[in-house]
């Protein structure tokens, strides 16, 4: 599956990623050379089997309905870029 | 004494021939010697390191000692460490200091050891050579031309060139055998779920495991004992019975049953490789195990469907980076947009955003069941080739790594030629069956591996087969003399 | 030319649990900022998500309730996206294997005419947290403690047709919700939040319009406001040539308008797939009785019982089950003063009229069950006649506590003391001989004037049944 540098845009965009102009080119042939190598893949028939998400057949624990952490917001927040009154500050969000 | 393993060190510590205060010193000695050239630790933790010795020698002298207790040990810096700068290699997280400690961190500590610092990686566990990692490549011990292996490089270059007791790793589809073997020392990947992943900064969450890299296959099952078990705080954790991983080194090999996946010894493995795990073969032979032959019929779909699982898992766990709570965040941002895109492209080294993008791709809309669910699928096959492949023996052997160590640089100008270096330890991640490379040889100078795979739960059989083998073998015991 | 509204209505309720969907994180509401954000909600490298219990049993009980297919094998998948108040960069939701599948609910019009409206499904994810606005030289500031509070996502069948169903849909839910105790169901707090999908056609056209999905209804008010608003919207747009477009957009109950929101019309690409960090939720047959066991009884049911074992008409048995505190104010009532049919005129009329002019909860009402149902009582026992009581309940209204108390106080007991009634009669028969005259010439209707009389000058205390009796007697003496 070859990519052109728009797909390739596209998807840094979905991801946030930026590209720089003058890597487009690498960026594009080195990712699509990764797809060729996947697709390898097609090469077998799997219509009839289950995919596999986990490595077994385990199922979820769950833990009681209980209050275990306690406020931390000063240590947590000291290792934050940008914060006032409490609250992360980001860019204006414009809904 | 810094080459002693972990078993040894305890007794000498017991015997009080030496204090962990002593120890902690030396290793911190050797450290500062060394690090310049090899670059495997990131972050060094002296003060702490010493006053963790000091407290572990008031308690052995007090009785209450573990294997653990007092003996230095690194972790890599994929585990989060709290009050310690934890970056799991990449600029991303170059101011990251964890509030809190990863499972494995708190129970070596429970346990009594003495952490040196955090050792460096391929960024966020994205390679097979150490070399993407923000803080420079590790350079291997044997020969500082050579790369140590990736992702856990720096903790296999710490623990082959003395400068611990033993390290930690993470391994997502080798990274704790490949570099094991390429450092000459012993590696286990377990049982996907046999060790917590909480605080384990997250690569590709159905596939990454921590486990032990060591001197020797009984430090490795000491470190199991300190690190496996459930955790309530990590839902993949599996709820298996405890066991000692050292009750089992003694026994005898009779009756083992040896499997060598038809596709591994072929012509593309190196024949000098080949004959080192054949020589290897004689001498578990010799100790009553028997070899046949098993098919992996899907292996060679391992590396194309890991890299469609891997990278997908990882563009999700690594959105959390996004300059808003923690970690980089670029200057001035005009809009959200900019914020997003600018601190996680400056933050990102290029592998890590090429495996977002692919991942991100794969996930994307229309291309979902080509990609990732086809992927899912050929798990399954792969996993049940091993399920089947162990109906008639106990363990697979084969090579770790195609060849020996390679030169820094040689495998980077396209990313698939180094994908295809965990051609022989990826797909035992996708079935998430534990596998482990233990010393075999050496080629021109250098360490060469054998990789043993066993079925679920089998860890105490692979180290039972390691300890029997490095019993009647000295690979493990040669050291790089490092300059 | 005739339309047809298509209307689904995609319902987030927040669920009441002590902890977080995935943390141990309080979910209280009205905290000072992040001081509920713990590693997890944080989104800090290396934590994992463990699931509440507590959000299952909430989740399948809803199930339940509304007689839905129950998952029992339901699955997290990522809802991968970018935005602050979204820390992990991916919402941990259910796409392919919900907790709760197919289900219905039965709703009643105003006219008493019924519908049965189709539940897709009902699935568990996290709420994300708040971007607050005010300005923070430019900035925006963002507060998690939100962040990771259990959501049940109700997602209906287009099968509701105006405004009003729409309303009815939401209120039969709300009251479900607040029976089963799974949600305080508050609205302008934001524990029940309202997204509705709206389109036209003309009628008798048997393909839907094309939609529009509309964010931000945070009251039963608005629903029915933004519903018409937006449906009036696309009618004029195509009756004057134009063309509705698929688009997200948010109600402003302030100019009562929608507006579209622009920074989501770039097409989202969510990337679903299964979480790795969580494995398939597995419950049994067991589990799903011991969650029935546990339920308590609904408002369809416990409207049957109303009309059965209280005979009660089917309006009023509905109007008082429509929420869990009413029907429970009613019930205990009834018990104390041992008069169902009573009991429901005072709670249906006098209550609800109070409460309705006062725009209060019955969970406010100043009037407690105890005290209605004391003061039916005494009307049971002849203290004070239903005309006083209404007096006594003004004052309970006002503050006054103690029913009895304000019965003596001020000299509200009845009269139904013989001896003192008689002289009232007497008094009266005195005072107005005219009358008597006409009465005795068969004038029956003068009746009427003389217990008028009599109850002006008793200030309405003495007892009717009494009254009249005396009255009879004496005039016809």
């Amino acid at each position: 599956m070859a990519l052109d540098n728009t797909d390739v845009e596209k998807i840094a965009h979905l991801a946030r990623l930026q590209i720089k102009q003058p890597d487009i080119d690498e960026v594009t042939s080195r990712i699509s050379n990764i797809l060729t190598m996947i697709d390898q893949m097609q090469s077998i028939d799997t219509s009839a089997v289950t995919p596999m998400a986990h490595p077994f057949d385990a199922t979820q624990r769950l833990r009681p309905d209980q209050v275990t952490e306690t406020n931390q917001r000063d240590r947590l927040q000291q290792i934050a870029p940008a914060t006032e009154n409490g609250l992360y500050l980001v860019p204006k969000v414009i809904e | 004494m810094l080459s002693k393993t972990v078993a040894e060190l305890s007794a000498a510590l017991d015997r009080k021939d030496v204090s962990s205060v002593e120890l902690t010193q030396a290793y911190l000695d050797r450290i500062e010697k060394l690090n310049p050239d090899l670059n495997a630790y990131i972050t060094v933790c002296k003060e702490q390191a010493l006053k963790q010795a000091a407290e572990a020698d008031k308690q052995r002298a007090a009785g209450n000692g573990t294997p653990f207790t007092g003996i230095p040990i690194a972790h890599k810096d994929i585990f989060c460490t709290r009050d310690v700068l934890t970056t799991c290699g990449s600029r991303m997280l170059h101011n990251f200091v964890s509030p809190y400690d990863a499972s494995v961190v708190e129970r070596l500590q429970q346990a009594g050891a003495v952490t040196l610092g955090k050792t460096n990686m391929d960024e966020f566990a994205m390679g097979s050579s150490n070399e993407t990692s923000y803080y420079g490549p590790v350079r291997n011990p044997w020969d500082s031309s050579r790369v140590p292996g990736g992702s856990s490089g720096g903790s296999a270059a710490a623990v082959a060139a003395d400068m611990c007791a033993i390290a930690t790793g993470t391994d997502t589809g080798g990274s704790i055998r490949q570099p094991a073997s390429f450092c000459g020392i012993t590696g286990l990947k377990p049982t996907y779920g046999r060790v917590s992943r909480f605080g384990m900064i997250a690569f590709a969450s159905s596939l990454d495991q921590a486990g032990p890299l060591s001197k020797s296959a009984e430090d490795a099952a000491l470190m199991m004992n300190a690190i496996a078990g459930l955790d309530s705080r990590d839902s993949t954790s599996l709820d298996h019975p405890a066991e000692d991983f050292t009750a089992h080194l003694q026994q005898s090999l009779k009756g083992l049953r040896i499997g060598l996946p038809r596709d591994h010894f072929t012509a593309d493995l190196n024949p000098a490789v080949q004959t080192i795990l054949q020589d290897a073969i004689k001498v578990l032979e010799s100790l009553g195990a028997s070899v046949t032959e098993v098919d992996l019929p899907h292996n060679h779909l391992s590396v194309p469907a890991y890299y469609v699982v891997a990278p997908a898992e990882a563009s999700a766990n690594l959105s959390r980076y996004d300059g808003v709570r923690f970690g980089h965040r670029a200057e001035n941002p005009v809009n959200l947009e900019d914020l997003y895109k600018r601190s996680r492209s400056e933050g990102f080294g290029d592998e890590v955003k090429r495996r977002i993008m692919v991942g991100t791709y794969a996930l994307s809309a229309g291309y979902y069941d080509a990609y990732y669910k086809k992927a899912q699928k050929i798990r399954r096959l792969i996993k049940q080739d091993f399920d089947e492949a162990f109906k008639s023996v106990d363990v697979i052997l084969g090579p770790t790594s195609p060849h020996t160590a390679f030169k820094l640089g040689e495998k980077n100008a396209d990313p698939v030629t180094m994908y295809l270096e965990d051609i022989y330890t990826i797909a035992v991640n996708l079935a998430g069956i534990p596998g482990m490379s233990l010393p075999a040889g050496m080629l021109q100078g250098l360490p060469i591996g054998m990789q043993l795979v066993g079925p679920a739960f089998s860890e105490a059989r692979l180290l039972n087969v390691a300890h029997q083998f490095q019993l009647n073998t000295d690979w493990h015991q040669r050291r790089p003399e490092v300059k | 030319m005739s339309w047809e509204t298509v209307i689904g209505l995609e319902v987030h309720v927040q669920l009441a649990t002590a902890s977080k969907l995935f943390s141990g994180s309080s979910t209280a509401f009205g905290a000072e900022p992040n001081t509920q954000a713990n590693i997890y909600d944080l989104a800090l490298p290396g934590t994992l998500p463990v699931m509440n219990e507590e959000v299952l049993r909430m989740a399948v009980s809803f199930g339940l309730a509304v007689d839905a297919e129950i998952g029992k094998r339901s699955v997290f998948d990522r809802k991968n996206y970018f935005y602050p108040d979204l820390p992990k960069g991916y919402q941990i939701s259910q796409l392919d294997h919900p907790t709760v599948g197919k289900g219905s609910l039965r709703i009643v019009m105003d006219d008493g005419s019924e519908k049965v409206i189709g539940i897709t499904r009902a699935h568990i994810e996290e709420d994300a947290g708040k971007s607050l606005h005010e300005d923070f030289q430019g900035m925006s500031g963002i507060d998690l403690n939100r962040a990771g509070t259990p959501l049940l996502e109700i997602v209906s069948e287009p099968d509701l047709r105006n405004a009003k169903e729409a309303v009815a849909y939401l209120k039969k839910l709300h009251s479900i919700i607040l029976y089963l105790g799974i949600s305080d169901g508050n609205m302008s707090q934001g524990s029940m939040r309202c997204d509705a999908n709206v389109s036209v056609r003309r009628k008798g056209e048997t393909e839907f319009g094309t939609r529009t999905e509309i964010k931000n209804i945070n009251s039963f008010r608005f629903v029915e406001k933004a519903i018409n608003h937006e449906v009036q919207r696309q009618i004029d747009l195509i009756e004057d040539g134009g063309r509705v477009i698929q688009e997200t957009r948010l109600y402003d109950s302030d100019r009562d308008e929608t507006r579209s929101m622009r920074s989501k019309e770039v097409a989202n690409d969510y990337r679903y797939f299964p979480e790795p960090d969580l494995l398939p939720v597995v419950i049994d047959d067991a589990y799903i009785d011991a969650v029935r066991a546990t339920m308590p009884e609904l408002p369809d049911a416990r409207c049957s019982r109303f009309v059965k074992q209280y005979g009660l008409s089917e309006y009023d048995a509905d109007v008082l089950t429509s929420s869990r505190a009413m029907a429970d104010y009613f019930e205990q009532v009834a018990q104390l003063c041992g008069d169902a049919k009573l009991s429901a005129n005072w709670v249906t009329v006098d209550l609800l009229g109070l409460l309705n002019k006062q725009d209060l909860e019955i969970q406010q009402s100043p009037v407690t069950p105890t005290q209605l149902g004391t003061l039916i009582s005494r009307i049971k026992d002849n203290t004070i006649s239903g005309k006083i009581a209404k007096t006594v309940f003004e004052a309970l209204t006002e503050g006054e506590s103690d029913v009895d108390q304000i019965i003596e106080s001020r000299g509200l007991k009845q009269v139904t003391d013989t001896g003192a009634i008689e002289k009232l009669v007497d008094d009266v028969i005195a005072a107005n001989p005219d009358q008597v005259a006409q009465y005795k010439g068969g004038k029956e209707a003068v009746f009427g004037y003389f217990v008028g009389q009599a109850m002006k000058i008793s200030k309405g205390k003495a007892n009717p049944a009494q009254l009249n009796e005396l009255l009879r007697k004496k005039l016809s003496e």
